[in-house]
């Protein structure tokens, strides 16, 4: 029942540095929205506008309507995980999650009640009387999770809180909290640069650059129609080739393909799984490199500038190093200036 | 198949050399005076005192300006480590958490007062103390001692601040604790055992010092080492120093087993590094 509002926010930093330019988003309630991007896109400075630890330079930030802009961190119904899980190594777990409990003066049974289903929630039941330092990375890291939800905040803020995990612990934590966040319904926060992370939980994505928004859309249609060469190049592996559009015909070296578009400079881009790929002497492209992976392939091709390539085929151990190959896109986006002039779908 | 090689470690002369000198410029005189502390007699040629006991133990502490001196250095030490703390420990907070011009050079200053022959700049403020008849007054000691533990006590306090992960702070606030109460209930205790280590050194450091007290406080205000000096330059009985010296190892040793706390932790060397 919580909706996030975040409009035309701005911070600039003394020293000029304008980590979020005019951002507008909507969180709606029970959504989880992630917030992907380079380093230094903003993602952690706009969260932390959310969570009260940053004053936004213009703009307005509200909960279910409610301006909290100006409001100081421990007015707010945040709750924020952070990347070094940030436990106070001075207390126990028990005392780590009944501490905001104790400051909200409930009685001693209500938070002991409180923090062992919290406990349980995270799958630590009965880790109560360890101390912070005793736990692994993971368990660290769920602790700092039942910490913000012992509270029940209306909005759950995490910032990359699976970035100093190894992989493994990071695809299941990943699928840990997506569980408990739709379990609970919170509506969500959550700052990434993995794009598998951003794919694999997010109902929206929102791609940040430079302190702005490039797209915001659900992860299937980031990834299927990207709106601008910076998505398409930051999602997934992509193929951007730059290249001249002249009497409807895209060129870039020896490759051509159709492009209904007005003549004039452009960017197209090709998913490897969608360029498809036959054998042909001497042919636009050779072959450099053939890897299999087993259930698919994946060859390096170059063009005669050098321009590499990737594309995925079903049968790699046809292909040889050197080989000549013809190159049919069947799906392609088209860019200029900044912005979509094509798409076509397989 | 495996080779095992052996590589026959050097023997480190220098070090053993280093050794050996501290051994004996530290720990031989520290024998040397404890074994006095406890002797009745001692007469030259002899290695071992002829006869140990307690006499001079006896005679020193019925001395009525020994234990003037004593109460006189404890509420010395305590007053100016207590005042030390609070103009200290908010600065330090300030020092570690917030940035300021002429932060640095402020912060360096404290270094100041210690890179410098101590005499001679003691030798000015007594001369300034003088025109504002400080010379001979507790507070004038108190003044000059808070200027010595000024090192101690922003350095290793920011030290011990800066330590303390942000993250930690702002979490606390994000579950609904005040700019205070997280002071109280996160930094503090996250610094404590480094902030009590420094408010011990400072304690002993102004329990020790001899220079200022002497010459600012003298004749009307003496502490126990400057009692000790005059036992030494005045008395033939080597007992009369040894049994206040042994009385001012106490201390010492408590503040030997803090500061091992603070060189493990590393945060005296991060207080360096600043
Ligand atoms: N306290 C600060 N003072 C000045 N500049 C800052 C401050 N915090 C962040 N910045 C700058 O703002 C920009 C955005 O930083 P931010 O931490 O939000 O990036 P990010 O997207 O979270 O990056 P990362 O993925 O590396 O965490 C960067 O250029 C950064 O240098
Ligand atoms: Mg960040």
């Amino acid at each position: 029942m919580s909706v996030l509002t975040i409009k035309d926010v701005t911070k600039l930093f003394p020293g000029g540095t304008k980590a979020v330019d005019s951002f507008s988003l909507e969180v709606a309630d029970g959504e989880l929205v992630c917030l992907l991007g380079p380093s230094g896109s903003g993602k952690s400075t706009l969260l932390r506008m959310v969570g009260g630890f940053e004053t936004p330079s213009a703009g307005l930030i509200a909960i279910d309507g409610e301006d909290i802009t100006r409001m100081p961190p421990e007015k707010r119904p945040t709750g924020m995980v952070f990347q070094s899980h940030a436990l106070w190594t001075h207390m126990d777990v028990f005392k780590n999650l009944a501490f905001g409990l104790k400051l909200r003066r409930l009685p001693a049974t209500e938070i002991k009640r409180k923090v062992e289903a919290v406990l349980e929630l995270v799958g630590l039941g009965g880790y109560g009387s360890r101390r912070v330092t005793q736990l692994s990375g993971g368990q660290q890291q769920r602790v700092a999770l039942a910490r913000s939800l012992v509270l029940e905040p209306k909005i759950l803020l995490l910032d990359e809180p699976f970035a100093s995990l190894d992989q493994h612990l990071r695809e299941r934590l990943r699928e840990e909290v997506r569980d408990i966040q739709q379990r609970v319904g919170i509506t969500t926060l959550f700052v990434t640069h993995g794009q598998d992370e951003a794919l694999s939980m997010a109902d929206r994505i929102v791609v940040m650059r430079d302190g702005g928004t490039e797209q915001i859309d659900r992860p299937d249609v980031v990834y299927r129609n990207p709106q601008t060469p910076f998505v398409a190049g930051f999602i997934g592996t992509m193929n951007l080739l730059e290249g001249t559009v002249a009497n409807g015909i895209f060129t870039r070296a020896s490759f051509s393909h159709p492009l209904a578009v007005a003549d004039g400079p452009a960017t197209l881009a090709i998913r490897p799984e969608a360029l498809d790929v036959t054998p042909a002497e001497p042919g636009a492209a050779k072959v450099h490199r053939v890897t299999d992976y087993g259930t698919h392939g994946l060859l390096d091709l170059d063009l005669p500038d050098d321009t590499r390539l990737k594309a995925m085929v079903s049968h790699p151990a046809q292909y040889r190093h050197g080989m000549g190959v013809n190159l049919t896109p069947r799906a392609v986006s088209a860019y200029r200036n900044n912005a979509q002039i094509f798409r076509s779908e397989a | 198949m495996s080779t095992t090689i052996k590589v026959a470690r050097p023997v480190d002369w220098t070090g053993i050399f280093f050794a050996v000198v501290l051994t004996l410029v530290i720990v031989v005189p520290l024998l040397v005076v404890g074994t006095w502390a406890f002797t009745n007699v001692w007469r030259f040629p002899s290695v071992i005192p002829q006869e140990f006991g307690l006499k001079f133990w006896y005679q020193t502490l019925a001395r009525a300006d020994v234990w003037s001196s004593i109460t006189m250095s404890l509420t010395l030490a305590t007053t100016v480590t207590l005042i030390s703390a609070v103009i200290c420990l908010p600065a330090a907070y300030a020092f570690a958490r917030m940035d300021f011009p002429g932060r640095d050079i402020l912060f360096f200053s404290f270094l100041a007062g210690h890179a410098f022959p101590k005499f001679g700049l003691l030798v000015a403020i007594a001369g300034i103390f003088l025109q504002l008849n400080l010379i001979g007054t507790f507070w004038g000691v108190v003044l000059i001692q808070l200027v010595g533990t000024l090192l101690f006590m922003i350095w290793i306090p920011v030290a011990a601040f800066q330590s303390v992960d942000r993250r930690m702070e702002e979490a606390a606030r994000d579950v609904g604790a005040s700019p205070f109460r997280v002071f109280w209930s996160i930094t503090l205790p996250q610094a404590g055992p480094t902030i009590a280590a420094a408010l011990l050194l400072s304690f002993v450091g102004t329990f020790y010092e001899t220079e200022g007290a002497w010459l600012i406080g003298a004749p009307q205000v003496r502490t126990l080492p400057v009692l000790m000096i005059s036992f030494i330059n005045n008395q033939p009985v080597i007992q009369y120093g040894a049994v206040l010296s042994v009385l001012l190892w106490v201390p010492s040793f408590i503040a030997l087993l803090f500061a091992r706390r603070v060189v493990n932790s590393g945060s005296f060397a991060k207080g360096f590094g600043a």
